[in-house]
């Protein structure tokens, strides 16, 4: 595979995140009722369940987003 | 849109009937196995085009299909304070496809036209909150006609000591097999058909996908949390379409080759921001790359606004670039020196984007009167793919508690 392309991407994606952490404090259990909110919760929606499966079908790019990634036909 | 809503009422009815006989159990069995919650998925999709890959890159792309999906989360805490979740999920949808009734059209209009898929899973998960670990493992498996899927999961999670992180780990394998259904045209001699009571014999071939995914989430703040995931995924065996055709430049006609292996590598960001308090925005963006020359950027954006405490809309978008595999090349075009070819447009290079809206309501009492009926989501998208390809979505879900 030829990573040379992805490796600036990769690099920026990296340092996003870190830039974050960096910028984390310390929440305790009492403040985050926020981000206990259902709506938060850090994987795709149950309702969007078949539109991950036909994403799949359709496109050829698959994975990391909490979907299948493989297993199964689709080329219908 | 009327089945959806007859297939979900039935599933609440019979919900509704089990429900009342748990109410009679006594205090002193809470330790056993309890029904923690039902999701109900009912989903309806249509899609039209005119580049199917089984006529060539040409021809109708017209397919429908009906989706419907039931899982059950059941709980239990074992002597050592262990929390154990068990998840079943049982999926089944029927669709009908105008392109795959070309493969055959004279005599195995079966092979496709319509089919029915299963695809039934079972998890069994295992948290620790002393060590802030999750343990799981999950059996899978699907059928549909001419394809056969089994696939097995493993994941570990741990939390950091404030549950501000958490590092989880998952590594997966399917084992599928492919029955090879050829276009009549270009079966060699003796080879079957593949339809019902046809006793010629068609070849099963392999497909084997390894995948594993490493995921970090961070809480940044009081409304900030963050998710990134790396999963590379490996296939090997069949991974080309025995009933898509080729036609090369000089007018000669052959079925679709691809190699046998495929590595692929998306990464994923997941951004949830509480704005306010009403407004949560839900962000992902993925760049994916393979070694069959496909690089691709999948953004989306979700806003669920709360009108009230218990009824939300949430509108959302989603784009979609990737570039063609090197080996896609339109109807007519391929060269036959080529080692490998497809017209798949699923494959070739496009921009997708998909916006539409759901609405969901949480009535503190339970929704009609059913105090377990916590809520119901409607959910509507518009798909447009710049090869010409549209397509519908409508979702429903009912969850109970």
């Amino acid at each position: 595979m030829n990573l040379t392309l992805s490796i600036p991407k990769t690099t920026l994606l990296a340092g996003l995140v870190l830039l974050s952490l960096a910028g984390c404090t310390t929440v305790k259990e009492y403040q985050k009722s926020r981000i206990n909110d259902a709506e938060m919760e850090l994987s795709a929606r149950k309702s969007e369940k078949f539109e991950q499966n036909f994403y799949l079908y359709r496109e050829g790019a698959a994975g990391a987003n909490g979907g299948k990634s493989g297993g199964g036909c689709g080329c219908n | 849109m009327k089945r959806i809503c007859i297939s979900v009422g039935v599933l609440l009815s019979l919900w509704r009937a089990g429900y009342g006989q748990t109410t009679t159990e006594p205090a002193y069995e809470k330790r056993k196995l309890k029904v923690e919650e039902i999701n109900l998925v009912s989903s309806y999709y249509q899609q039209d085009g005119n580049n199917s890959a089984v006529t060539g890159g040409i021809g109708t792309e017209h397919l429908t299909d009906f989706a419907q999906s039931l899982d059950l989360v059941l709980k239990t805490t074992d002597r050592r304070n262990r929390r154990h979740t068990i998840t079943f999920d049982f999926n089944i949808d029927h669709y009908t496809s105008a392109s795959s009734d070309q493969i055959d059209p004279l005599t195995v209009s079966s092979a496709s036209r319509s089919d029915t898929h299963i695809y039934p899973s079972i998890a069994w998960n295992v948290h620790n909150d002393a060590t802030r670990t999750t343990r799981g493992i999950a059996l899978s498996y699907s059928t549909e006609y001419d394809y056969k899927s089994y696939g097995i999961n493993v994941n570990f999670a741990k939390a950091s000591a404030d549950n501000n992180r958490e590092v989880s780990l998952k590594a997966g394998a399917f084992f599928d097999t492919w029955k090879a259904i050829l276009p009549p045209e270009l079966r060699p001699e003796g080879y079957g058909s593949g339809a019902h009571g046809d006793t010629d014999p068609v070849d099963y071939k392999p497909r084997n996908s390894y995948n594993v995914s490493l995921s970090l989430s961070q809480v940044i703040n009081k409304r900030l949390q963050v998710l990134l995931t790396v999963e590379p995924a490996y296939q090997q065996g069949l991974l080309s379409t025995p009933f898509h055709r080729i036609y090369f430049q000089d007018g000669a006609e052959t079925v679709e080759k691809l190699p046998g292996s495929r590595m692929k590598l998306p990464i994923g960001l997941r951004l949830h921001y509480f704005m306010g308090d009403r407004v949560v925005i839900r962000t992902f963006y993925r760049y994916y790359l393979d070694d069959w020359g496909m690089q691709a950027h999948t953004v989306n954006l979700e806003t669920p606004i709360k009108l009230t405490s218990f009824v939300s809309v949430s509108p959302f978008y989603r784009f979609s670039h990737q570039t063609a595999v090197r080996y896609f090349a339109p109807y007519s075009q391929h060269k036959t020196t080529e080692k490998y070819y497809t017209s798949d447009y699923d494959i070739s290079g496009f921009t997708s984007q998909f916006i539409g809206t759901g609405i969901r309501m949480a009535p503190p009492g339970g929704l009609f009167g059913i105090g377990h009926w916590q809520s119901v989501e409607l959910r509507y998208g518009h798909y447009i793919r710049s090869t010409g390809m549209v397509a519908n979505s409508v979702t429903l879900l009912a969850k109970l508690k």
